[in-house]
């Protein structure tokens, strides 16, 4: 039963429903809600026309500016492909050092160095290679398995204990138990002392010759050959303090760094080679 | 005489409407919703400080994230939405509820061991990975029983109301519960991995590849236009006109944009999608519904807004109307900003940002969340009889804080988003990206903070609310000077 009645406020009639005490006006549509209204149904029209848009018994409509973003990517990379292929080519044929030695090319390959190790290096060794607990600085002149362009490229590419053949790697001993505990405290001490921290001991300085030389050198400078850290500069890799040493020699930590070739392509290992080359350590 | 005249019910015969159901999930709302809000803040704060992820495997982001989506969803919205359907249907149908006290606590006690099963299977690692879709079979085979009841509850008493006419309100909520049990169906067809040796809380998609992804974004996508969207309009279509004193706006407008709305709406879910795997042209249908949705959109913010004409002076002393109106213009705002968003060239800009989340909460904070508090506010008081709220001026303050709270969250994640997303695609002079993915993670830092300090606000909101309403329903009158009285008796 409709009971239409005039609102005061707006001088609107009502539908003349009532739902708990609820009533509705029966103002008409907004013009400009009306017009916004056609104005984007015309839009979209205007937009099934030009585009791919609905579907058919065969396919679709294709819209009659023959867009295709399938298309249109294989054009996007072509084009990057070519405009980057003579860059390719020169990074491809030259070795590192050459390329280095060619302003324009040392500057695309820091360009694009710095972008590869941001997105594949920087989660480990920190931006601009700045390094963390276990894993190396890579701006200081400190190198374990050297810091020539040359050593830098064959790290990256075959990675240390890496998966590659080629990879780089070795294993300290495990010396908890074939040397006693206060043989071991008397090596860290004596290792401590190679860059002035410790107390010098005859005795560590004896086991030193007997067991560590081999790899670290007799003057404790380490051994790139086989990765072994220098001990007299006083960085250190897995911990500061004679703690640490000790914690070293009884059960050895062994970073892994990841075989890179055919994870990255060979320009990008090249460029990236580059930019560590150039952070800071670079011989 | 004036609008009062025309607002005022003169029913003589009430029915005995289940108000005690209704308290059940007006309690369960506050609940899930400060659990909820709890999650979403300490999820945020996870992104800030990645360390409070605690190093346990059940409280990592990739699975707080989903109990914080669904509980304010699911368990806050839903429990809120269910709660005030069942008020506003026995009362717009001057009718007692249809199925009675048994099939509405099944109904509520039902839904309840849904949020539950649902939410410990994420903390446990059980998930679809389906976004907004994440509980397992077993979980979605129950929520199918409940919701059917529900169905049939709410349908019933509409189909046996004592009014000629069926209110707009209800339309919007049936249209809800439809087409969320449609969705339901359609996005979730699995086959157990028990069936074949495995293991029971592990199932398998029928849907595959990019008819998977179409089929989840048509799914999540209504999941926001008829969970979020519809729904929610039905509360507003209730509490907006009871709250106001004021009949609604335009009956011919509820009629054309419910329509609209209903019928674009369901076209729009592949502006998820765009320059992905999905063929073009389903692209291109996905955006154009959307920008049609925009005056669809619209006309539920224009009878919301407008049904205050003459009563607009009532906000200076109602902070309850306040949450009402503020949430219809967020309403407005996100539902301009969708189809701004869905337009492919802005969305190449920033789908998988911060904007996108952004964009989300100025809708769920701004629109479904304040909407919530404006009816919950509402109805304390009535459902526990009593004069009214323990303390205004506790709603007030509320308001402000969570409002506050909400424009630090949008405004920190518009700028970390556009932000992100001109940092992906800037390119230097040889061609290369400028920036590499963890640079635009540490750009986005102090904008994190400024969104978790904004969810702080609005926890600390919602506290306030469940401590005022606590007091309301024992009874107690906070002793306070009423809201408004500096505004001279001319102005009022």
């Amino acid at each position: 039963m409709a009971n239409i009645e005039k609102d005061a406020v707006t001088g609107t009639n009502t539908t003349g429903h009532e739902w708990d005490g609820i009533k509705e006006l029966n103002t008409p549509l907004p013009r400009w809600w009306l017009w916004t209204f056609y104005a984007t149904i015309i839009f979209a029209i205007g937009y099934w026309v030009a585009m791919p848009s609905w579907p058919t018994l065969s396919g679709y409509a294709q819209g009659q500016l023959g867009y295709s973003s399938r298309a249109n990517l294989v054009e996007d990379m072509k084009a990057q492909k070519m405009e980057r292929a003579s860059w390719q080519q020169k990074f491809a044929s030259m070795d590192t050092a050459d390329i280095a030695k060619d302003g324009t090319l040392l500057n695309y390959a820091m360009a694009g160095g710095k972008l590869v190790f941001a997105d594949n290096c920087a989660p480990c060794h920190g931006s601009q290679g700045s390094g963390g607990p276990g894993y190396p600085v890579l701006a200081d002149d400190d190198w374990l398995w050297g810091g020539s362009l040359e050593a830098i490229e064959a790290t990256i590419r075959f990675g240390i204990r890496g998966a590659h053949g080629d990879t780089r790697t070795s294993e300290m001993p495990v010396f908890g138990g074939d040397l006693s505990a206060d043989q071991i405290a008397a090596v860290a001490d004596h290792v401590l002392s190679l860059s002035g921290a410790g107390s010098a001991n005859a005795d560590g300085a004896a086991i030193f010759v007997e067991q560590c030389a081999a790899c670290h050198g007799e003057d404790g400078k380490g051994l790139r050959d086989f990765g072994a850290p220098n001990l007299t500069d006083g960085i250190w890799l897995y911990g500061t303090g004679r703690d640490a040493v000790i914690a070293q020699m009884n059960k050895p930590k062994h970073g892994v760094m990841p075989t890179w070739e055919g994870r990255l392509d060979d320009v990008s290992i090249k460029q990236v080679a580059i930019y560590v080359h150039t952070l800071g350590g670079g011989e | 005489m004036t609008s009062a005249s025309l607002a005022s019910s003169a029913s003589t015969d009430t029915p005995n409407y289940h108000d005690d159901l209704i308290k059940k999930f007006v309690i369960a709302a506050m609940f899930w919703g400060i659990a909820g809000f709890l999650a979403g803040d300490f999820i945020a704060w996870q992104l800030a400080f990645p360390v409070l992820n605690l190093d346990l495997e059940w409280t990592t982001f990739g699975r707080l994230r989903p109990l914080h989506t669904s509980a304010v969803i699911f368990a806050f919205g839903g429990n809120i939405l269910i709660g005030s359907s069942l008020y506003i249907v026995q009362r717009t149908s001057r009718v007692s509820l249809f199925g009675g006290a048994f099939l509405g606590n099944f109904i509520f006690w039902g839904y309840q061991l849904f949020i539950v099963l649902a939410a410990t299977g994420y903390l446990l690692g059980i998930t679809q990975g389906k976004e907004y879709a994440e509980p397992e079979w077993y979980v979605d085979l129950w929520i199918t029983i409940v919701w059917v009841v529900y169905l049939l509850v709410f349908a019933g008493t509409v189909m046996t109301r004592k009014e000629s006419h069926i209110y707009v309100a209800n339309w919007f909520l049936l249209a809800f519960i439809i087409t969320i049990a449609m969705l339901h169906l359609g996005n979730n067809p699995a086959v157990p991995a028990i069936f074949f040796g495995g293991e029971f809380t592990k199932s398998y998609i029928v849907w595959s590849g990019v008819q998977d992804a179409m089929t989840q974004w048509w799914y999540g996508h209504n999941a926001v236009g008829f969970f979020l969207t519809a729904g929610f309009l039905g509360m507003m279509y209730y509490f907006v006109p009871k709250q106001a004193e004021r009949p609604v706006y335009s009956y011919r407008l509820s009629v054309i944009h419910f329509w609209a709305l209903t019928f674009l709406y369901i076209w729009a879910g592949p502006h998820h999608l765009h320059y992905t795997a999905l063929p073009d042209w389903v692209q291109t249908l996905g955006m154009t519904f959307s920008v049609m949705l925009w005056m669809p959109s619209w006309g539920g913010m224009i009878n919301g807004v407008m049904t205050l004409g003459g009563a607009w002076h009532k906000l200076r002393t109602d902070p309850v109307l306040r949450f009402l109106v503020a949430s219809v213009g967020f309403y407005g705002m996100s539902t301009f900003e969708g189809p701004l968003m869905s337009i492919k060239a802005v969305n190449s800009l920033s789908h998988y940002t911060d904007w996108t989340i952004g964009h989300v909460h100025s809708g769920a904070l701004g629109w479904n969340a304040l909407i919530s508090f404006g009816a919950i506010y509402y109805l304390v008081p009535k459902l526990w009889n009593r004069e009214r709220l323990y303390s205004l001026r506790m709603v007030g303050m509320h308001f402000w804080i969570a409002t506050i709270g909400i424009v630090l969250y949008i405004t920190s994640m518009w700028v970390s988003g556009i932000m992100q997303g001109l940092m992906w695609r800037t390119y230097d002079s040889l061609g290369f990206l400028q920036y590499s993915f963890i640079e635009t993670v540490e750009a986005m830092h102090p904008y994190y903070i400024i969104r978790a300090t904004g969810g702080l606000l609005f926890v600390l909101g919602a506290l306030l609310m469940a401590y005022n309403l606590w007091k309301t329903a024992k009874g107690e009158i906070r002793d306070e000077a009423p809201i408004g009285l500096d505004v001279p008796a001319s102005a009022r």
